[in-house]
């Protein structure tokens, strides 16, 4: 049997000559293009994430140079833009809410759903619980190209004459349903509809997947009391996704139907253009009921993913155990069950009954706990630990920090007495830029700088990582802290200039620096595109495990084929967070190592589990040598 | 030329960095500090966290202070004093954890920085510091929901039924103010009846809708309840009062509402701000179109005397038009004093 050449793949450092890998030669097209390997396939999914983080970031360059400069000559832009610059050099206003519309749809969906789900849950869920590929890796393959077809069509809505959507990235009807009341409800919206029509598709695909992987594929040991966070963390993220996603596919259909067919769930009593509309006895604020039933969970669709990646690279590089991993699945599981009754706490002010508010601010305030544990135990894992600063472990810390400051705002607009003045003001907006977009972004970071070595078999430079980070850490900071201020000062969202109202005509110069602000951070991400495609092809090789780490994807071969391990998957014995355990000699013991041959550094109740664990090997040593026989 | 020029530059930095960039890669290579553990840079990561930590928090400390009187906008209102309250409240609860998180977040990296053969404390679990970091937030969070709940259900109770009603109208991209006349009771509106005249669809059917008078302002008294009615006519829109801190989407096929007691005149604002050209402002905070950032609309606040004598001037849709009427029984008109 192959249990033999099992333990030798560790010295196996040569590189490319992958010696386990003859049996398939796949061509371009099977490897690179409709592959079933999860590994590939996060890629994919990571480098389309990254084009549609570049275009979502070059939409709010263009529009916070209106925001920032409002008197600017853009000019130049028209050979971009085209129409959409007047011919006093000035952006378009109908363009500049289409602007804000796409980029906070491509950033929502495209780069923090697909891009970071897509890409971690894919790479890490059967390299870190010890399976070959996922449950099934045909629908895995269909999920990316469900993505491709969505993005290529939201692409092309972009160039439409009359622009892509542009009733913000929540479509609230009437507006998004009437192209009388905005030209982007045409053409453009009804192409945002199919694309996200086939979004829906493929984000169920991936997460029917994923939690069908978790479930039954995991190698012999790998129980869910020994499952990595990060596993948890995606597994739960699936959960929200298969459960809140077909709400919004009702809410999108239904959109359609009032659209396209004349009926009018989201209509009703409208005089629009001149004319008085047929349609009437429905309601706008249902349709935002099932957009929140989406909207809320999938704030945490694109948070949990982040957590999950940061408790794993901050544990690995503190070189301690995750502190409280017991309570990190609690409040994880907490987080999962609240996030589906907090909805309407975005709907304080939408007309809903009052008593309905009061009960979502309950309801919401609740969250706010299993999220400060989470912090807590962040905090405390980095005391006394001995930190490592990799690229990857940076950005986790970030990453904290940005939990802490976005999250502690959310106290004021979980309280509806508060949100009924901040609602709709720059300090929502800086509220979950900081706590959703750059938690999540820093996420996305620390996994791609962590996981690159095995992505790749090469190392990225922590150089330019560490002057990414920096850059980015601070410009964040410098874009959305000054946002509080303008928020708490009642400036609205979705305002294309600010001069008409007394109240909102001051600030220009705040204005101007996170203006500057956002467009540095913008360029300083180009530092990270260099070192991302120069590493892959130049970088230092990698060595099997280069952060230490115990988890079981630094078990496998530098460039691991498809199959993952070439022999036998290993066995688990202990949790992945075995870090300077007393009495070891290293500070840290892999998954796979047995308990038995650690008697130095178990603890007592582990000792006791020693006997059990030999017998159990000796009991599968036996039926080995038996089936060998016959 | 210029574009050129810059071009050349921008070639050249590009190059600059370029090179720097190799050779500090080379020079890693040849001194073997790739393969250490933790390189020198640790230590400079770890010096920057402290630099960030009191360089941005001196930053924050010094700007909060010194705008604090241009982000903290006065309030006119009755609940704006609790619900402004309320705010300043849960910011010094949540500033207090947002700092000495911050300083544990950034102190900890300077301090227990990679070291060799230091080994990190093996420390999984303490389940008295869980129950005592879950109970603490979940005390606290009671506390400011309860706060917070009390306020909003004042704030949402039914107004009284004294208060003085105004409807708002929301269309693109502007507000229409209706006022109900002597009798307080709007008349009956239909979406079908709007044509260029008639902007609100009043049906002039209703004996309400008589005496119902428009207003190119939101005329109200200081002190008394006041009642806006608001709707919306093709999109939806949200009435944004920042001074009053009040705020109620305007929903197209459903009425929805909010009161108040506004607490200071517009004057008497004036004289706090020593700004003469004050005025209270009525905002659009729902994205509806392309004039959606020019949704204004001016609030008067006036003494009740000068309320009552300002209602008594005021003229209805009928007696300003009396087009409106055409189809009406005389009887009617004569009512609404159109001869």
């Amino acid at each position: 049997m192959a249990t033999a050449t099992v333990a030798h793949h560790d010295t196996e450092v040569h590189g490319h000559q992958d010696h386990h890998d003859h049996e398939h030669h796949d061509n371009f097209i099977t490897k690179y293009l409709f592959t079933t390997d999860h590994k590939m396939i996060a890629k994919q999914f990571l480098v389309t994430g990254m084009f549609w983080a570049l275009i979502g970031g070059l939409l709010s360059t263009l529009f916070r140079l209106q925001l920032g400069f409002p008197d600017m000559n853009l000019e130049v832009l028209r050979p971009i833009l085209g129409g959409w610059i007047d011919e006093a050099g000035k952006l378009d206003p109908t363009f500049y809410l289409a602007l804000v519309t796409m980029h906070g749809t491509i950033m929502v969906f495209f780069v923090l759903t697909a891009g970071l789900s897509g890409t971690f849950s894919n790479f890490l869920i059967p390299l870190q619980i010890g399976a070959r590929d996922m449950a099934s890796g045909f629908m895995n393959m269909l999920s990316y190209w469900f993505f491709f077809v969505s993005g290529v069509i939201m692409f092309i809505s972009l160039f439409l004459k009359t622009g892509p959507a542009g009733g913000g990235w929540v479509v609230y009807p009437p507006l998004s349903a009437l192209e009388q009341a905005i030209p982007g409800s045409g053409m453009g919206m009804t192409l945002w509809l199919i694309s996200m029509v086939f979004f829906i598709a493929s984000s169920l695909l991936g997460g029917i997947n994923y939690v069908t992987t978790v479930i039954n594929l995991r190698t012999k040991g790998m129980s869910f009391s020994r499952l990595p966070l990060t596993i948890w963390a995606f597994f739960l993220t699936a959960v929200i996704g298969i459960l809140s996603f077909p709400v919004l596919f009702a809410a999108a259909l239904l959109l359609v139907f009032d659209r396209s067919f004349g009926t009018s769930f989201y209509l009703a009593d409208i005089y629009v253009a001149g004319e008085a509309l047929p349609n009437t006895g429905g309601s706008p604020v249902l349709y935002q009921h099932l957009f929140w039933f989406l909207g809320h969970p999938e704030v945490y669709i694109v948070l949990l993913p982040a957590l999950g990646i940061t408790s794993e690279v901050i544990a690995t590089n503190s070189r301690k155990p995750i502190f409280g991993y017991k309570a990190m699945i609690i409040s994880l599981l907490g987080i999962t069950v609240l996030s589906f009754i907090v909805w309407a706490h975005h709907m304080f002010v939408s007309g809903m009954n009052p008593f309905l508010g009061s009960i979502f601010m309950f309801l919401t305030l609740i969250i706010a706990v299993p999220s400060a544990v989470k912090v807590f135990n962040y905090l405390t894992t980095l005391w006394r630990g001995n930190l490592i600063f990799t690229p990857g472990m940076l950005f986790s810390i970030g990453l904290v920090s940005f939990f802490i400051s976005g999250g502690l705002t959310g106290i004021f607009l979980g309280n509806s007495a508060i949100d009924i003045q901040l609602h709709d003001t720059y300090f929502v907006v800086a509220h979950f830029h900081l706590v959703m977009g750059s938690a999540s972004f820093f996420g996305m970071m620390a996994g791609v700088y962590h996981w690159f070595p095995k992505m790749f078999g090469r190392m990225m430079d922590a150089k330019l990582g560490y002057i990414h980070f920096w850059l980015t850490f601070v410009g964040v900071y410098m874009v959305f802290f000054p946002m509080h201020y303008i928020g708490i000062a009642g400036f609205p969202r979705r305002y294309y200039s600010w001069t008409n109202f007394e109240f909102t005509n001051l600030y220009t110069d705040l204005n101007m620096f996170v203006s500057v602000a956002a467009i540095i951070t913008f360029a300083a991400q180009f530092i990270f595109i260099f070192n991302f495609f120069y590493s892959m092809y130049r970088g230092r090789k990698a060595s099997l495990n280069p952060w230490n780490s115990n988890t079981l994807e630094w078990t496998t071969p530098l460039h691991p084929g498809h199959g993952n391990w070439p022999g036998e998957i290993p066995t688990v014995y202990r949790w992945p967070y075995d870090y300077s355990k007393p009495g070891a000699a290293e500070d840290f013991i892999p998954q796979h190592i047995p308990l038995s041959q650690t008697p130095e550094s178990n603890l007592p109740h582990e000792q006791e589990l020693v006997k059990l664990e030999l017998e159990i090997m000796k009991e599968e040593a036996d039926l080995v040598a038996n089936e060998s026989k016959h | 030329m210029y574009t050129f020029l810059i071009a050349v530059g921008a070639l050249l930095l590009l190059s600059l960095v370029w090179m720097v960039y190799r050779i500090q890669t080379l020079v890693s290579v040849v001194k073997g500090s790739d393969r250490k553990i933790a390189s020198g840079s640790n230590k400079v990561n770890a010096i920057l966290f402290l630099v960030f930590l009191v360089g941005s928090g001196a930053l924050m400390f010094w700007y909060s202070i010194k705008e604090f009187d241009n982000y903290q906008m006065p309030v006119a209102s009755e609940h704006g004093v609790i619900t402004d309250e309320l705010f300043w409240i849960t910011m010094a609860v949540t500033g207090i954890v947002f700092l000495i998180t911050h300083v544990l977040l950034f102190i900890f990296p300077y301090k227990y920085q990679y070291k060799e053969g230091r080994k990190a404390a093996f420390y999984p679990d303490n389940h008295k510091l869980e129950l005592i970091w879950t109970a603490v937030p979940g005390v606290v969070m009671a506390g400011l929901v309860i706060s917070g709940w009390m306020a909003w259900s004042d704030i949402t109770a039914p107004a009284p039924e004294k208060a003085h009603v105004v409807e708002i109208m929301g269309y693109q991209f502007a507000w229409d103010v209706r006022y109900p006349g002597k009798d307080n009771v709007l008349g009956d509106y239909d979406y079908r009846l709007i044509n260029a005249s008639n902007s609100h669809g009043i049906d002039f059917t209703d004996k309400n809708s008589i005496d119902d008078f428009p207003s190119p302002r939101v005329v109200i008294p200081k002190g008394e309840p006041v009642l806006f009615k608001i709707r919306a006519r093709d999109v939806l829109h949200s009435v944004f009062a920042p001074h009053m801190r009040l705020k109620m989407d305007a929903v197209p096929g459903m009425p929805t509402r909010f009161w108040f007691v506004p607490t200071k005149t517009t004057a008497e604002m004036r004289a706090e701000l020593k700004n003469p050209e004050f005025e209270y402002e009525i905002a659009c905070t729902e994205i509806c179109g392309r004039g959606h950032f020019s949704m204004k609309k001016i609030i008067e606040v006036v003494e009740p005397a000068e309320y009552q004598k300002w209602l008594a001037e005021q003229k209805s849709f009928l007696q300003q038009n009396p087009s409106l009427a055409e189809g009406l029984k005389t009887e009617k008109k004569e009512i609404a004093g159109i001869n």
